[in-house]
């Protein structure tokens, strides 16, 4: 028989977590600081109202960029919150997550060989998303002493002829380190002054603890230049909804939407109508969960700092990246056993890009009285380190 | 929250320990990112103005083996001259075992809820006490028979983590 299967997939290095995620699973009473979702039920009155969707026997496809009602909501929620204005009929695309937004913005947008530059540590998509979309994709591999935050130096330093897209994760997965406004003015510079274009997923923007988020579309001569990326799933609580939205000019917007309706037709229909109760009424849930994210955050760093882990203050999402260089171990060892010794489920650092060697992603998408009993097992492991290497 | 939509420290404080009063000081002062004085002493001043007023244990009697049983009594009442409603409110909340008084708007003037060990207690009550006096005109009695949700804690389900143990 002829092998099934493209040579480009099969390239394509399976999910780092993937291999971390079966071993937990083998493990059984394992506490987990693993997820990457929020710990909160979706508000009840969003979810209410995709029941009353459903009720209502509004069942059928949307119009393939999504419901009229939701851009809308949509372009009126992104002026409010971060002072961008999008035309509703031709810039805005609902999409099947923020994951699908990443996918067909990096297949409308690059050609064979064109490099897609990726700052690491960073979600786990975007590296094969680029392959798949044909281009190359170049990782900038950001640094502890810089808060993770990507500066313009680096910037500079990896741009080619061949460089056609930069990825901007922040607030980032999995390291928590936001971009502020002059650290994105800075890299704005470059980005206009060699005409390459951002993918700037904000999935996070609403877990920001440290004044408002900016967005670099709404910086000057940016939003023709940048695709945003936003979605429902960690400001409403609504990941399983799988629901998200990109916006851009329309020039690029009309490319994606293509691709979005010949693979996809549209997002969920039921999750579109609970989608625009979030964003007509769900503000106040918003900042309840930011709180109750901000306060364990603060009752992480403090532990850390009881136990003289090294760790900077992130500032976003709800993750924290301690680093294990120390105990002279790789992440994935330190991982490995402490999950064997301590049943505590954490992901290495190196999921999320070789330069991640060295760190944990550590989640506080957790109830406090949860990530107590994880931090007392995370000391104890500490100790017995630290002793058996006196 | 004040005009800038800045919450104060106090309202942090009061929406923490509101749902769990039991919070150790320490961990409070870290969570709200303060020190461990400032919360103390901002507890015990708002203990002063009467602000927090108790410290109460929130319980599922139903799932002890002890028989209670509670009421919901609406009462109407005619407020006296001079005297308006507080005077008729304090005759009924004097009674220990009046749980709360309420002056509410709507179709009657009252809510009063009551605990008791049974029926007939709280009937009783109702009779011998409540109705008798001079001001109340009638008397509604609505017997719980099961509660669902109490201060903000749904008492019939215990909620799981339902997530992945790992996801990206």
């Amino acid at each position: 028989m002829r092998n099934p299967l493209s040579d480009t997939i099969v390239n394509v290095k399976p999910s780092g977590i993937r291999k971390f995620f079966d071993l937990v699973s083998e493990m059984k009473d394992a506490i987990s600081l693993g997820v990457g979702e929020p710990d909160f039920d979706t508000p009840w009155h969003i979810r209410d109202e995709g029941i009353y969707s459903l009720e209502k026997g509004q069942t059928f496809y949307t119009s393939n960029a999504g419901l009229k009602e939701l851009k809308e909501e949509i372009a009126d929620y992104l002026k409010r919150r971060v002072h961008v204005e999008y035309d509703p009929a031709d810039e805005i695309v609902v999409t099947v997550g923020g994951s699908e937004g990443i996918d067909i913005a990096m297949r409308a947008m690059l050609n064979p060989g064109e490099e897609v530059l990726i700052p690491q540590p960073s979600y786990v998509s975007y590296e094969p998303c680029a392959i798949l979309a044909g281009g190359k994709p170049v990782i900038i591999e950001l640094k502890e002493e810089n808060e993770f935050r990507l500066t313009a130096e680096e910037l500079l330093e990896a741009i080619t002829d061949k460089t056609k897209l930069l990825v901007l994760p922040f607030p980032n997965n999995p390291t928590g380190a936001i971009m502020e406004k002059e650290d994105l003015e800075a890299v704005a510079k470059v980005i206009i002054e060699k005409d390459i274009f951002v993918l700037s997923d904000e999935i996070y923007s609403e877990l920001s603890y440290k004044g408002e988020h900016v967005s670099i579309a709404s910086l000057p001569g940016m939003q023709e230049r940048t695709i945003l990326i936003n979605g429902f799933s960690k400001a409403y609580a609504m990941t399983g909804w799988r629901l998200g939205y990109a916006c851009g000019p329309q020039k690029i917007i009309e490319q994606m939407l293509k691709i979005h309706q010949f693979a996809i037709m549209c997002a969920p229909t039921t999750s579109q109508y609970a989608a625009v109760e979030a964003l007509r009424n769900g503000d106040g849930d918003v900042v309840k969960m930011r709180e109750a994210y901000d306060q364990r955050r603060r009752y992480l760093m403090h532990a850390f700092k009881e136990m003289g882990l090294r760790c900077f203050e992130p500032y976003g999402a709800f993750y924290v990246f301690p680093c294990i260089k120390e105990f002279g171990m790789t992440s994935e060892e330190f991982a490995g056993r402490f999950l064997e010794e301590e049943k505590v489920a954490v992901v290495p650092g190196t999921a999320f890009g070789d330069c991640g060697e060295g760190f944990l992603r550590i989640s506080y998408a957790y109830s406090l009285d949860n990530l107590k009993i994880a931090l007392e097992r995370l000391q104890r492991f500490v100790q017995h380190l630290r002793e058996e290497r006196k | 929250m004040n005009s800038k939509g800045m919450v104060s420290m106090r309202e942090k404080i009061l929406t923490y320990i509101e749902r769990n009063s039991r919070v150790d000081l320490k961990d409070l002062a870290i969570l709200l990112g303060t020190d461990e004085a400032t919360i103390a002493n901002e507890i015990a001043q708002m203990e002063k103005e009467g602000v927090i007023c108790g410290y109460h244990t929130l319980i599922d009697w139903d799932k002890t083996g002890s028989e209670k049983v509670t009421a919901l009594i609406e009462v109407k009442v005619t407020p006296q001259r001079g005297l308006g409603f507080d005077k008729i409110a304090e005759r009924i909340y004097n009674y220990p075992e009046v749980d709360s008084v309420y002056l509410i708007s709507g179709g009657f003037d009252f809510m009063v809820t009551i605990e008791g060990k049974t029926m007939r207690d709280v009937a009783q009550f109702v009779s011998d006490k409540l109705s008798p006096q001079e001001s109340v005109l009638s008397t509604a009695t609505h017997f719980i028979l099961k509660k669902y949700k109490d201060h903000g804690t749904v008492m019939v389900r215990q909620s799981k983590d339902e997530r992945m143990l790992i996801t990206p």
